[in-house]
């Protein structure tokens, strides 16, 4: 356990590296990208000494190198991320006020999804080929296979403009949340009974699930402690990263459906070139993400007993 | 050496032999191959019988968003293009973007993994910090940030959408690798003498060949998701060029009255991305070798 804590501390020594690299890789993108953000704050009709003193007011004028050394700076001394260029909000107080709309989606299907997926994805492995395997890969087939965008048009035609159950956007109603968290539960379940099949198929054909039977342990024990612990690795990675990325914003879920998350916000600082928004949402975007993909790797030590021992040898 | 390398050729090539056969008899991945293979077919036989100038961007406003007839089998969108013809054009630039981006990121991120996991240390660290940064930055954002910065070109979208999947690659190589060089066989063949070229060459390359390959036509399938999922927000390959997320993102405004509008190009995206997945599960069945008698 010493090892484990030394390699946790390891891992977030190595996060500063990481943010910075993000933050030094988007900041690059962003500012060197054509489309002068002066210009439009400033509007179509903007003089040039309009332009000039809204760059110079920004900072624009100054040298890239300057201004990333500046934004570090800020940053690292008083977390402070900058302020947006057209509501004079904090970046930092942006981002939190709409984090929360953010988690509540992500969380509101990955568990439901995980619920849905293990026994489906188990059932379809353990009786392959039988009607239940062929359903469930069917359904899940269909599933992954729609763009998210389509799927949520789809949903929002039924239940918004044909049906008119639900809204089709926004987050007045305490069930407004269903169309967005549907549109990425249904992909993100039918993703991981995929994944959880084919893990489980590759460990059921073990030697040491054939050992576990011939000791004549019942079919039960057999599936859930020693076929499906082996598995878990591949599933762990893939419905981590389907969190991760939900928690990233969904961006195209949450354009579609208004919904006032991260994600939105950020589409929406693209389009207006609100340079410090975007830079310091994919900064803090980096910093929650990586915190999760730690989180991941410390629960594969705590599955899988060989990776834990990699640890405690100081790996 | 040399006397080593040729039964090592004989056997690669009844394994091929063998997941081909035992892929014929899937009749899913069949179904799969032949819509892959129809698709190809129709992208690149669609300029022979259509004519690009007066039959996919030519505007026609006195037609516009018609139903589904028989002079226009899928109707027309709002400037009265002929839908039909439209998503069998758009099908070039999806195939396009699906196949060249995979190809560049598979082999790419395929090889860092596979180096990352065999040397581990101060490698392994290097590469997978690299990557720890793109992975830090969720794809489909990656992926908009790239485009938005550097503009809506073909090549630029193939990288935008391409780049983002790279580290999926290395990790599962890496992964693959890490599990598979604690094996005996491994440590058996290092006992003989095998250099670590050869050792990730015939023992640890062949062995994650089966998640990687599944991956990849995943990954195919994502990546044409991924690009149309742009092309929706509006950041694709500019009008009038057909692309099935532009299509469909401009039917949205059209929704209520004239579904069809993006009924027919959702459909064609994933019926291309059902293919793919389909034969991908296919694959995965067939190259299991444990399943070999």
């Amino acid at each position: 356990m010493k090892g484990m804590a030394k390699y946790i501390l390891h891992r977030l020594v190595l996060l500063i590296p990481v943010v910075i690299g993000v933050s030094f890789l988007i900041f690059f993108i962003v500012n060197l990208a054509p489309g002068n953000p002066a210009q439009m704050i400033a509007g179509a009709e903007a003089s040039m000494e309009d332009i000039q003193r809204i760059e110079e007011e920004l900072g624009l004028n100054k040298n890239i190198f300057v201004r990333y050394f500046e934004f570090m700076r800020d940053f690292i001394l008083h977390g402070d991320l900058g302020t947006s260029y057209y509501s004079d909000k904090a970046v930092v107080t942006a981002y939190f006020e709409r984090f929360p709309a953010t988690l509540r989606l992500a969380a509101s299907f990955i568990i439901v999804a995980v619920a849905l997926s293990l026994p489906l994805g188990i059932l379809a492995a353990v009786k392959q080929y039988s009607i239940i395997d062929r359903l469930s890969s069917f359904v899940a087939l269909i599933a992954v296979s729609m763009p998210n965008f389509w799927l949520g048009i789809l949903l929002i035609l039924l239940f918004s403009e044909k049906l008119g159950w639900l809204p089709s956007g926004g987050d007045k109603y305490w069930y407004s949340i269903i169309l967005p968290a549907l549109t990425i539960g249904l992909q993100m379940m039918a993703l991981m009974t995929r994944m959880t099949r084919s893990s489980m198929l590759e460990v059921i054909r073990q030697d040491y699930v054939n050992t576990a039977r011939a000791k004549g342990l019942s079919e039960k024990i057999v599936i859930l402690k020693h076929a499906l612990r082996n598995a878990l690795i591949p599933i762990i990675t893939s419905a981590g990263s389907l969190f991760v990325d939900c928690v990233g914003g969904s961006v195209v879920t949450e354009t579609i459906f208004s919904w006032p998350g991260v994600g939105k916000l950020l589409v929406d600082s693209i389009s207006k070139r609100d340079l410090p928004m975007v830079i310091g949402f994919v900064t803090i975007t980096t910093i929650v993400i990586t915190i999760c993909n730690l989180g991941i790797d410390i629960i594969y030590a705590l599955v899988d007993p060989r990776i834990r021992s990699q640890y405690a040898s100081g790996k | 050496m040399s006397t080593n390398s040729k039964p090592q050729v004989g056997k690669k090539r009844s394994r091929a032999a063998e997941t081909w056969r035992r892929l014929k008899k899937n009749r899913n991945a069949m179904i799969g191959l032949s819509l892959i293979i129809i698709i190809i077919v129709v992208a690149l036989a669609a300029p022979l019988f259509i004519d690009y100038e007066t039959q996919v961007i030519n505007q026609n406003i006195a037609e516009r968003l018609q139903g589904p007839s028989l002079k226009h089998l899928f109707g027309t969108d709002n400037l009265g293009r002929d839908i039909f013809f439209r998503i069998l054009y758009g099908a070039r630039i999806s195939l396009l973007i699906g196949a060249v981006s995979c190809l560049i990121c598979c082999t790419t991120g395929v090889a860092l993994g596979a180096i990352a996991g065999f040397f581990g240390g101060k490698v392994d660290d290097i590469i997978m910090r690299c990557f720890d940064i793109l992975l830090a930055i969720p794809s489909t954002l990656m992926a908009i940030i790239l485009v938005a910065a550097f503009g809506t070109s073909l090549f630029n979208i193939i990288l935008a959408v391409g780049i983002p999947t790279l580290p999926q690659y290395v990790r599962i190589a890496r992964a693959s690798v890490l599990t598979i060089k604690q094996q005996e066989y491994v440590e058996a063949a290092r006992a003989i003498g095998a250099t670590n070229f050869q050792i990730i060459r015939t023992h640890i390359l062949p062995n994650c060949l089966a998640p990687v390959l599944v991956q990849a036509t995943l990954r195919v399938a994502t990546v044409i998701a991924d690009a149309a999922a742009l092309a929706f927000l509006g950041l694709g390959i500019p009008e009038p060029t057909p692309e099935w997320g532009g299509m469909l993102s401009a039917g949205r405004a059209f929704l209520r009255d004239y579904p069809h509008t993006v009924l027919f190009p959702g459909l064609a995206i994933m019926i291309t991305i059902l293919a793919l997945n389909l034969l991908g599960d296919g694959l995965r069945d067939a190259l299991d070798p444990k399943l070999k008698k």
